[in-house]
């Protein structure tokens, strides 16, 4: 047991700032594909409710792409196809060379992308509790439809749409295990690598579970905080 | 001309021929993979779900932390765990009589798609459990029937009602995880895409393997939504 957690040391021989490393690696790239998929999600929920007809039919389809699509396959086919099309272009321009593309932003696009599919059924979800009555008001005082948006309606919209936002946050999390596959050295990457070096697959692969289950542990309470706090109104007064 | 070169860059009948039978058996092996899993999934979670509202603390806590650390951590690191890690031990296995299976990639990852789907479908089933009314219990108790009556005939109907849309959900994200089984050397529709693609070079059997996904998913959603509305038919006024 002793050996086992020297394996695990932060000092030389130790794998423990590798883990460390691949751990933040993964923190990074899941907090990274957030400021594509909420925005994304939120501007598919609103398309999907638009009285354009192209509008409504493109969110449709990108919701029925990128949910259906399995994670894995939406990663490999963006970031090959990305190199590819890089390729094509090139050489059609004259320059043929090979070209690889950022295993991270090909990673963070693709979990974006899934992401705000996701999402943008939480966000239809939240449309739906908000009475008319917020919107006669918001027009009888004359509120611009901006502000109507952003003081009125996003603020219950997020209170609602949280607890179905951090059950995707939690699904990303454990979805970016697969970036491994396209040689990005993250948690599970660096874990296969301390596999093959140590032979102790069992201690690697179990440590790797614990540290996804401390941030899905981390997470729930922090969004759980943050639950409060947009419903803080709602609580009666001790 | 040109029409015909687009028809090529999508289905090309040579790579076509080669792979696309193979594309179809890789797809009977996901099918298997996930029915199978699935339904043994579905025995053990109503295990867990009872274990889970048992007035027993030992089970319940058992059941509760088994459910907490298989959906806190991705699927992709229990795989490797028990494929990698408990396949480690060949001596003990062959001691006990399993290393049949914890030898073959094909049991391990049906016995860890089982695992998983378990404790997302035991949460899924304790909702729909708790959903049935109290009054409900009451009258069959007044009935005289037995508690395994009680549950089988009256409380197993009503909650299957409840649970079949989320229970659809996850046999979709069951369908969508199986992609996975192709990192552990199984030519499931994933991993022959994969196989053909590292082959050929050539990207359109991916987006083959896409529509083949997008096929399925979307076929067993609309059935799904069919199955649903009639189930619950009697509840709706006309």
């Amino acid at each position: 047991m002793l050996e086992h957690l020297a394996l695990l040391s932060l000092a030389e021989g130790g794998w423990g700032l590798a883990l460390l490393a691949g751990a933040l690696m993964t923190l990074a790239l899941a907090l990274a594909c957030l400021p594509i998929g909420v925005p994304l999600g939120l501007a598919l929920a609103l398309a999907e409710r638009s009285r354009y007809r192209l509008l409504r039919s493109f969110a449709t389809l990108f919701g029925t792409v990128f949910r259906g699509l399995p994670e894995l396959l939406t990663l490999l086919i963006i970031y090959y196809g990305c190199q590819i099309a890089m390729q094509k272009l090139l050489s059609a321009a004259g320059h043929p060379q090979a070209v690889s593309i950022n295993a991270f932003a090909a990673a963070m696009v693709a979990f974006g992308l899934v992401f705000a599919a996701f999402s943008a059924q939480v966000w239809l979800a939240a449309f739906k509790t908000i009475g008319k009555g917020q919107y006669e008001g918001a027009a009888a005082l004359g509120l611009s439809r901006r502000i109507t948006f952003m003081r009125v309606l996003l603020p219950q919209l997020t209170r609602v749409a949280l607890p179905g936002l951090s059950n995707n946050w939690l699904s990303l999390l454990k979805d970016t295990s697969l970036v491994s596959t396209i040689s990005l050295v993250d948690l599970m990457r660096q874990t296969n690598l301390a596999v093959s070096a140590t032979k102790e697959p069992l201690f690697f692969y179990g440590v790797a579970c614990l540290v996804y289950l401390l941030f899905s542990a981390l997470s729930g309470r922090a969004l759980a905080f943050l639950e409060r706090y947009y419903s803080r109104h709602l609580r009666s007064v001790r | 001309m040109i029409l015909q070169d687009i028809a090529y860059f999508f289905v090309d009948p040579d790579l076509l021929q080669r792979y696309g039978w193979r594309m179809l058996a890789g797809l009977w092996v996901t099918a298997k993979l996930v029915a199978i899993a699935f339904t043994l999934g579905m025995l053990l979670a109503t295990v867990l779900a009872l274990g889970r509202l048992s007035s027993n603390p030992l089970l319940r806590h058992a059941s509760g932390f088994y459910i907490y650390c298989l959906r806190g951590s991705p699927l992709l690191a229990q795989l490797f765990l028990l494929y990698y890690g408990l396949g480690s031990f060949r001596e003990f296995w062959q001691d006990v009589g399993l290393w049949w299976l914890f030898r073959d990639a094909w049991y391990c990852t049906l016995l860890a798609f089982t695992l998983n789907t378990a404790a997302y479908q035991a949460e899924i089933l304790r909702g729909s459990f708790i959903a049935i009314g109290e009054g409900q219990r009451e009258a069959a108790r007044a009935l005289g029937l037995r508690p395994w009556v009680t549950f089988v005939k009256i409380i197993m109907p009503q909650s299957l009602m409840v649970a079949i849309g989320p229970l659809g959900n996850e046999l979709i994200l069951m369908i969508k995880a199986s992609a996975i089984a192709s990192l552990v050397t199984l030519y499931d529709l994933m991993g022959v895409t994969k196989l053909g693609f590292s082959r050929s070079f050539d990207f359109q059997i991916y987006l083959w393997a896409a529509v083949l996904y997008l096929l399925i998913v979307e076929t067993l959603r609309r059935v799904l939504r069919r199955l649903d509305a009639r189930l619950s038919r009697h509840l709706h006024d006309h």
